[in-house]
């Protein structure tokens, strides 16, 4: 029986991001003690270099697929490469990270391969040969533990939720080329526009330190002062759903079942209640640190620290507070 | 033009799941009666979509509700017959329910087959109680169509669609020939609520009620039976949190405080 987990590797600002090192992580401990492989496939272009990264973080083979042609993510043409690899790979598992792209692709694969997927993992654990699959459902307030009955199984995990591969860099893989195929059929979808958000350069899903806004901050003003809290911590702003869909923030700041996992050492919710659809997006911080007026509010009930009061009166002189730490530190260095 | 809009009941997403039973032999989750049910919000904004479409390119345009679910699912066409959908379907057959993502795709682009002439096919991103996110794209990759995922926006001219899409890092605009299946995300906007008047002419649209065999579905692959997730265990998951309330008589000193916690646990 196949043994070997498969890690499909998303690129950003030309590397890995973060949960790839995760999945890596997770599929070396899922193969242990099996005759299977941990397995990557690194489709882009100008990737080639992140192999013998893969490979220091434990992919004992990379399938690498880099052309002009997969240097956006265009579903069709990923899903045609990633399929020819997973045939030839036969793993028991296909790992892809809980992002939007891994999102749009895994239901694709399944069904490509005639399989199942589990969206948005939290644990997959090996249980007598076979292998069990944790995930929240119903809004992130239950969880299920799922086993399929075809092979390969493809799962999106969630990141923050597993220990990274530690880099190595005296591990040794090899790298198998896959080629562009001619029976691959020309995509029909086509992008005719693009609009990134700006941001400064710190990807929320990778910050130290999130502060998150909800709709307590009663509109766009109270971001601006939460920017300032993230820049005295080093860290990135994000919200929960009601910001976004109300327009005083964009949409890719939004964390929760919908929108982005992290799972920074300290997150920070300032005016968002705790719903079950937004913890689904942050329960796995380090600490949680909550700024709420109402006492009774569920996100304490997940925190480290409560701090009941209005984030008007609180936040600025908690920005003091901290850059007067950070002064004190400087001068007994 | 034809567009399908598939539709799942759900228990409505508002309800604190405190509410909520956990049966572990049955491995489901139990809702007390009375308990109110609703159209999954991110469908609600897939019907919202189709409804945007025809409001552009007026009546010309036919809107079909699909629903796979039991009996009672019945009321969530009607919902949808009321925001203005022009007919519904509801695969109701017990030889049909309680499977996964994919006996779930399987049944409703049969569905879509028997429909026949659909041009596109409109669901939510997920449903708000699986949390799954595949029977949209299952449904594309058996009927040999293409996905788009996650739109804020779909708009229709000739046979060509052009979607905006939500992406972790901002947006993207695609085309894409018809036909096509679009999964649609909260960027959307708010659905309309039904008027008065869509809800009375509703009672007289036709709801069409299809089983495994019109679908033409042998049924070891469809519902239970065909479904290649076996659900082992549903649970609540252990919080084990404490939360330690920072004390203070002002803001300052209770700013001060968290600072001092945050610095002691060289979190600074
Ligand atoms: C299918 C589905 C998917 C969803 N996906 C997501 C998701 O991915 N992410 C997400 O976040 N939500 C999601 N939601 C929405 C979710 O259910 C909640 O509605 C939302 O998270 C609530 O946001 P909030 O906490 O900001 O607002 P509220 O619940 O309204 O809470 C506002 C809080 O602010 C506090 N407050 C008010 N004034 C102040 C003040 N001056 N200072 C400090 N505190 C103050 C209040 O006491 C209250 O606790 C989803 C919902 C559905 C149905």
């Amino acid at each position: 029986m196949a043994a070997g987990v498969l890690v499909v590797t998303e690129i950003a600002l030309g590397k890995p991001v973060a949960p790839v090192y995760e999945l890596l992580g997770l599929a070396g401990r899922l193969a242990a003690g099996t005759s299977g492989k941990v397995e990557a496939a690194l489709l882009g272009r100008g990737i080639e270099g992140c192999a013998s990264d893969l490979i220091a973080r434990g992919a004992e083979r990379v399938y690498l697929a880099d052309e002009g042609a997969l240097a956006d993510y265009e579903p069709e043409r990923w899903v045609a490469r990633l399929v020819r690899i997973a045939r030839e790979s036969g793993p028991a598992a296909i790992l892809l990270p809980h992002t939007t792209l891994g999102a749009d692709l895994a239901p694709r694969l399944a069904f490509r391969l005639d399989t199942a997927v589990a969206a948005g993992c939290v644990e997959i654990a090996r249980d007598s040969g076979r292998l069990l699959f944790t995930r929240p459902c119903y809004g992130g307030s239950f969880r299920e533990t799922l086993s399929m009955r075809t092979a390969p199984a493809v799962a999106t995990v969630r990141g923050g939720c597993h220990e990274a591969a530690a880099r190595d860099p005296r591990r040794k893989g090899e790298v198998v080329r896959v080629e562009a195929s001619t029976a691959e059929p020309a995509p029909r979808m086509n992008v005719v526009a693009r609009e990134r958000t700006v941001s400064d350069g710190m990807r929320l899903e990778e910050a130290r330190v999130v502060v998150a806004g909800g709709r307590g901050l009663e509109g766009a003003d109270g971001f601006v002062l939460l920017a300032e809290l993230a820049q005295a911590l080093g860290g990135a702003v994000g919200a929960s759903r009601v910001p976004c869909d109300l327009g005083w923030c964009p949409h890719s700041m939004q964390i929760g079942l919908t929108g982005k996992t992290v799972a920074p050492e300290v997150y920070i919710a300032v005016g968002i209640s705790g719903a079950g659809h937004h913890m689904a997006g942050c329960g796995n911080a380090g600490n949680i640190i909550a700024i709420n007026t109402d006492r009774e509010a569920a996100i304490y009930g997940q925190a480290r620290w409560g701090l009941v009061g209005d984030y008007r009166q609180v936040i600025p002189p908690l920005i003091a507070a901290i850059r007067e730490i950070h002064a004190t530190a400087r001068k007994s260095e | 033009m034809r567009i399908a809009v598939c539709v799942k009941q759900v228990p409505n997403p508002d309800t604190p799941a405190a509410v909520f039973r956990v049966d572990e032999t049955a491995r489901e989750l139990v809702l007390p009666p009375g308990q109110p049910l609703a159209m999954s919000p991110f469908d609600e904004q897939a019907l919202e979509a189709a409804l945007r479409i025809r409001d552009e390119l007026g009546g010309t345009v036919g809107i079909s509700a699909l629903t796979l679910g039991p009996d009672a699912s019945r009321s969530v066409l009607k919902h949808a017959l009321a925001m203005g959908a022009d007919e519904g379907v509801l695969l109701a057959d017990p030889a049909l329910l309680s499977g996964d993502s994919y006996a779930t795709a399987l049944a409703l682009a049969a569905a879509v087959r028997k429909l026949g002439a659909v041009d596109l096919v409109l669901a939510g991103r997920q449903a708000a109680d699986t949390d799954a996110g595949a029977v949209g794209i299952g449904m594309a990759e058996l009927l040999g169509w293409t996905a788009v995922t996650f739109a804020k926006e779909v708009r229709v001219a000739g046979a060509t669609a052009r979607v905006t899409r939500v992406l972790d890092d901002g947006l993207e605009t695609v085309e894409a020939p018809l036909p096509l299946v679009v999964t649609v995300s909260n960027e959307l906007g708010a659905p309309r609520k039904p008027s008065l008047r869509e809800t009375m002419r509703a009672a007289r649209k036709p709801v069409a009620a299809w089983g495994a065999g019109e679908l033409g579905l042998a049924a070891q692959r469809a519902g239970a039976a065909g479904a290649r997730r076996v659900r082992e265990r549903l649970f609540v998951p252990a919080r084990e949190s404490h939360c330690e309330f920072i004390a203070g008589a002002t803001p300052q000193e209770q700013a001060s405080a968290l600072a001092r916690c945050m610095r002691d646990a060289k979190l600074l």
